[in-house]
């Protein structure tokens, strides 16, 4: 019913613009189109000067209303750099936005035609051509200065006290795997990867490296004021781990790892009493991948060290969950049962 | 598309008298004449109205997905009326979604703002401008739209094929498109999609060819190169870039073609789907990427030159002065098209690129907008001082260089890794490039439209429903994209079709409302010009002076309706620059005029 009336009013107002533009036609040639073209000459000119006023006026309403809809401040170290970096393009870019608009709306409004006016013929002046290629050059310069001198900082090499964390992309979620106690996350062949075995992401469970590794989903942990150093990949098709709050975005590529490290400032227990406890550092995955890209979420846990400790204890390496008979820890009651099947995953599992 | 034909062949055989000035023409019959038609002017028209086509279907799918983004959670059963279980319950879903999406993109890029843009425009002006009866091959030229035609039916066809058009986005990345698995877009609709893709770009190629040979060899007497107008170098620039990035993407699509049906392993690597191990190893997803974006930026110029020599040529003659800084103007042109070829992998930022070679492509980026911010000094210069007539042609000029600032601006944002990281593909990518090339681009299709429509059809376009479509388009631009910055800002994720499950995007609710109801209403403007299009080419105004712009180029210098061949009797011969406006007291001084004794030199 809605869209019915909407299209109605949309055909009327059709009909009704297009009776009026014919009629205006007629109009004109009546009295005399040199007269009517003179006048709808001065009628877009002032509405041009009208839409430079009212545009700067828009300017500044939309970022009133939207200022405080954008994120807080980074709530990482690399974030800083990388606001402070649009920061300054933001000025500099700020100032030749509205000197050019305002010079653009302003002289056509200045210069519509009139008879009094001839116009000047100016056709080049080398001097000035000079001054507008050499300011912008110089400008770019700084702006590419700073960026690269970030842009290396952020991309440098993790600290070697840097805690390294897994992230596998799927569709459509998200996987991480921690080294364990070793530090060392264990090899992997993507043909491992078997969910039936509990072998998630693929790992090679003769390497003594995998044996302590913990796998969880969905939410990921990692410890406030440490730099984290995330290894990224995907198993089906290119995803994005999207980090907005931290300023940090790295594709996951199947076949080719990609690493990204930053140091979070802010526990999440602080930004939720800062934003509310709704607040959630949110994983959005930027890289279009399927029908479910949309909804693609995951959560990191910024913890205080005991949080973390406390968290990450609780965990079962993953090689104990695929084969709970050599899990120490597990009753060792039925462990007659079943010894021959881990034997068998176990050689055709490399 | 037939009426349309018709419409040309009502407007033409009222001027069946220049016919015996035809030169080494046979007798022609309909079909000759307006279907496989070798005169550059029928096929200008030809590539115009299936761009007009196609910007209808392009834009109606932003309609539809806007309503999505905009009421998430309201059902329009309508939509299930009319899409079936792509709309079950009378909501998007999200196969249909990026179904839309990735049709959206591919047409209006390609369909629309390539063919339709340069293939109208490239054919209407280069022989009428430089002084040539046709382009260096008319047969080739035919030939280029018509496998534009068979690309435009591949790609139409693939909308209707039961698993739905590709849906990966424009940009195809692979293993995404290269798996049926993975997505049902990247089953059959993906075959069609490369095999429309490779149709277009030969008949991209055909043209470009015959434009650049036409350019090069066929001027009239005195036009030398420094003497063409600008938006001859435009489309020269724009077949260059065409000619030579078009392959690249085609060796792509064409690996593409063999890793979804061949089993080969180009893009494909280490990857489990649908917890199914596939055996391809070795290949290098990131490879694709390369390929697409070796065409994909200087595809945004091809998109943006014509545009920007349209908008120099009408600010020129709508300002009753010449351009300023002519050589400037080439000279940034010429350094766009070199660079255009170094930026590439400044849309591989986060790849996993290597850093370093990173900052070279944010160096080369930043670059490219010296020569841009060069040519937006020099239009302001142009506007200063003149006599400004705001045609609907000039107001679609002045709006594109106040969104090609705009865009132009966001780009140094994005073309500085550091701000990259945090902005890649999100909303505000898509707000920067909307402006930037595909409402900017647009608006220097409409100023040529309205400039042109004279020499096209012999008629005006309504003036009035010109206004109200450009005032109604430029404000509705505006207050879409500009605000949509915001949530890129925020981390917003593009191509997102719900936000209501997340935490940190989902504040945007109102303005994805208000920017959905502009685009309804910018959309039914749309469909008045459309309507203005076709209505004034039987009952618009007719033309009745020759040269109805004052204007100083050779187009003006033919019959108010030229046949083929353009010229009745000899080409006329070019004794000067073409942007003699205001010069000594005069209004203007056409191209033909010889230089006076006592002439200032410009
Ligand atoms: C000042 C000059 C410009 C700079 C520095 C610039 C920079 C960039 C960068 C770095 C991106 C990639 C952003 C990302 O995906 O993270 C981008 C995207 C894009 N730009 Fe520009 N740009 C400029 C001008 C233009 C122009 C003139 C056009 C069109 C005519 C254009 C069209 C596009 C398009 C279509 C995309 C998006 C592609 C996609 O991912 O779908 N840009 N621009
Ligand atoms: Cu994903
Ligand atoms: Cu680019």
């Amino acid at each position: 019913m809605q869209s019915f009336f909407v299209i109605a009013i949309l055909v009327l107002g059709f009909v009704v613009m297009f009776q009026i533009a014919k009629a205006s036609e007629y109009v004109g040639i009546l009295r005399g189109e040199e007269k009517s073209r003179k006048q709808s000459n001065r009628v877009n000119a002032f509405l041009l000067l009208v839409f430079l006023i009212l545009g700067l006026i828009g300017v500044y309403y939309c970022n009133e209303q939207l200022k405080d809809k954008i994120l807080g401040p980074s709530a990482s170290d690399h974030g800083i750099l990388v606001d402070r970096m649009l920061y300054i393009t933001l000025a500099l870019t700020g100032v030749v936005f509205f000197a050019t608009q305002i010079a653009l709306f302003w002289f056509s409004f200045k210069y519509q035609e009139s008879d009094k006016r001839k116009a000047f013929y100016y056709p080049h002046n080398n001097k000035l051509e000079l001054i507008w290629t050499v300011i912008p050059a110089i400008t770019l310069t700084i702006l590419v200065g700073f960026g690269i001198f970030y842009w290396f900082k952020i991309t440098g090499d993790a600290p070697k006290n840097a805690m390294v964390v897994e992230v596998t992309g799927k569709q459509f979620g998200w996987e991480f795997r921690y080294p364990g106690n070793d530090g060392v996350l264990g090899k992997k062949y993507y043909k491992n990867i078997d969910a039936a075995k509990n072998n998630p992401v693929g790992q090679i469970w003769d390497d003594e490296a995998n044996k302590d590794d913990i796998f969880v989903e969905q939410e990921m942990h990692v410890v406030v004021n440490k730099p984290v150093k995330l290894v990224i990949g995907a198993k089906d098709v290119i995803h994005d781990v999207g980090l907005a709050h931290f300023r940090m975005k790295m594709d996951a590529v199947p076949g080719t790892p990609t690493t990204m490290w930053f140091t979070p400032l802010y526990t999440t227990k602080q930004m939720q009493d800062k934003y509310g406890k709704d607040f959630a550092y949110e994983i959005s995955c930027d890289q279009m991948c399927g029908k479910g890209h949309w909804s693609m979420r995951g959560v990191i846990v910024v913890d205080t060290q005991e949080e973390f400790d406390a968290w990450i204890a609780g965990k079962k390496p993953q090689y104990y969950v695929a084969f709970p008979d050599k899990d120490p820890s597990a009753p060792k009651a039925d462990s007659l049962a079943k010894p021959a099947p881990v034997v068998a995953s176990l050689t055709t599992d490399k | 598309m037939s009426e349309a034909m018709h419409t040309t062949s009502a407007v033409s055989a009222a001027h069946g008298e220049h016919h015996d000035e035809h030169h080494g023409h046979h007798k022609e019959t309909f079909i000759t004449k307006y279907i496989f038609s070798q005169d550059h002017k029928t096929i200008a028209k030809q590539f115009l109205i299936t761009g007009i086509v196609w910007a209808f279907i392009g834009g109606l799918f932003s309609v539809l997905f806007r309503l999505q983004l905009g009421y998430p959670d309201t059902k329009f059963p309508i939509l299930e009326t009319l899409f079936g279980h792509w709309a079950a319950g009378g909501q998007i879903t999200p196969e249909f979604y990026y179904a839309l999406v990735t049709m959206h993109g591919t047409v209006l890029v390609f369909f629309v703002l390539t063919a339709g843009l340069s293939g109208t425009f490239a054919n209407l002006l280069i022989p009428l401008q430089i002084g040539a009866r046709d382009m260096a091959s008319p047969f080739l030229n035919m030939l280029s739209y018509w496998f534009f035609f068979g690309a435009s039916i591949v790609m139409l066809s693939s909308l209707f094929i039961q698993t739905g058009p590709a849906a990966g986005g424009w940009t195809i990345y692979p293993p995404l498109s290269a798996l049926g698995e993975a997505s049902i877009g990247s089953k059959a609709g993906m075959d069609m999609w490369l095999i429309g893709m490779a149709l277009f770009i030969v008949s991209s190629l055909l043209g470009g060819l015959n434009y650049i040979s036409t350019i090069l060899n066929m001027r009239t007497k005195g036009m030398s190169m420094t003497r063409l107008p600008l938006p001859i170098w435009a489309m020269f620039f724009t077949a260059v870039l065409g000619v030579l990035s078009f392959p690249v993407l085609l060796s792509g699509a064409i690996l593409l073609l063999f890793d979804r049906n061949l089993g080969t392993s180009f893009f494909l690597s280490d990857i489990v789907v649908n917890g199914q191990v596939l055996p391809n190893e070795g290949g290098s997803a990131i490879l694709f990427q390369h390929l697409f974006w070796f065409l994909g930026h200087p595809e945004v110029y091809i998109i943006l030159l014509p545009a920007m020599g349209m908008v120099s040529e009408i600010l020129s003659v709508n300002s009753r002065k010449p351009i300023f800084g002519y050589m400037a103007m080439l000279g940034s042109m010429f350094a766009i098209c070199i660079l255009a070829f170094l930026v590439w992998a400044h849309h591989m930022f986060v790849t996993g690129l290597n850093p370093f070679l990173g900052s070279v492509f944010v160096l080369l980026t930043l670059l490219i907008a010296v020569p841009s911010a060069i040519k937006v000094f020099n239009w302001l210069t142009t506007l200063w001082r003149g006599n400004i007539r705001f045609t609907p042609a000039a107001l679609f000029s002045i709006g594109f260089v106040s969104l090609f600032i705009s865009g132009g601006l966001t780009g140094i944002f994005l073309g500085n890794s550091t701000i990259d990281i945090h902005l890649h593909d999100t909303m505000f990518v898509v707000a920067h490039f909307h402006i930037v090339m595909g409402v900017a681009s647009f608006f220097g299709m409409f100023a040529g439209v309205y400039h042109w429509y004279p020499k096209m059809f012999g008629r005006y376009l309504n003036n009035t429903l010109g206004y109200i479509h450009f005032w109604v388009t430029m404000i509705g631009a505006y207050l879409i994209f500009w605000p949509m910055h915001y949530e890129g800002l925020a981390g917003m994720p593009r191509r997102y079709l719900d936000k209501r499950g997340w935490v940190s995007f989902s504040q945007f609710g109102d303005l994805d409302k208000m920017i959905t109801v502009v685009t309804v209403i910018v959309f039914a403007v749309q469909l008045l010009f459309i309507f203005n299009f076709f209505y004034s080419i039987f009952k618009g105004r007719k033309v009745t002076t020759q040269n109805p712009w004052g204007a100083n180029t050779l187009e003006w210098t033919t019959p108010i309706r030229p046949g083929h061949g353009n010229w009745a009797g000899e080409i006329p011969e070019v004794h000067r620059w073409p942007y003699d406006y205001a010069k000594d007291g005069r209004d203007f001084i056409p191209q033909t005029e010889p230089v006076g004794a006592n002439e200032s030199a410009h």
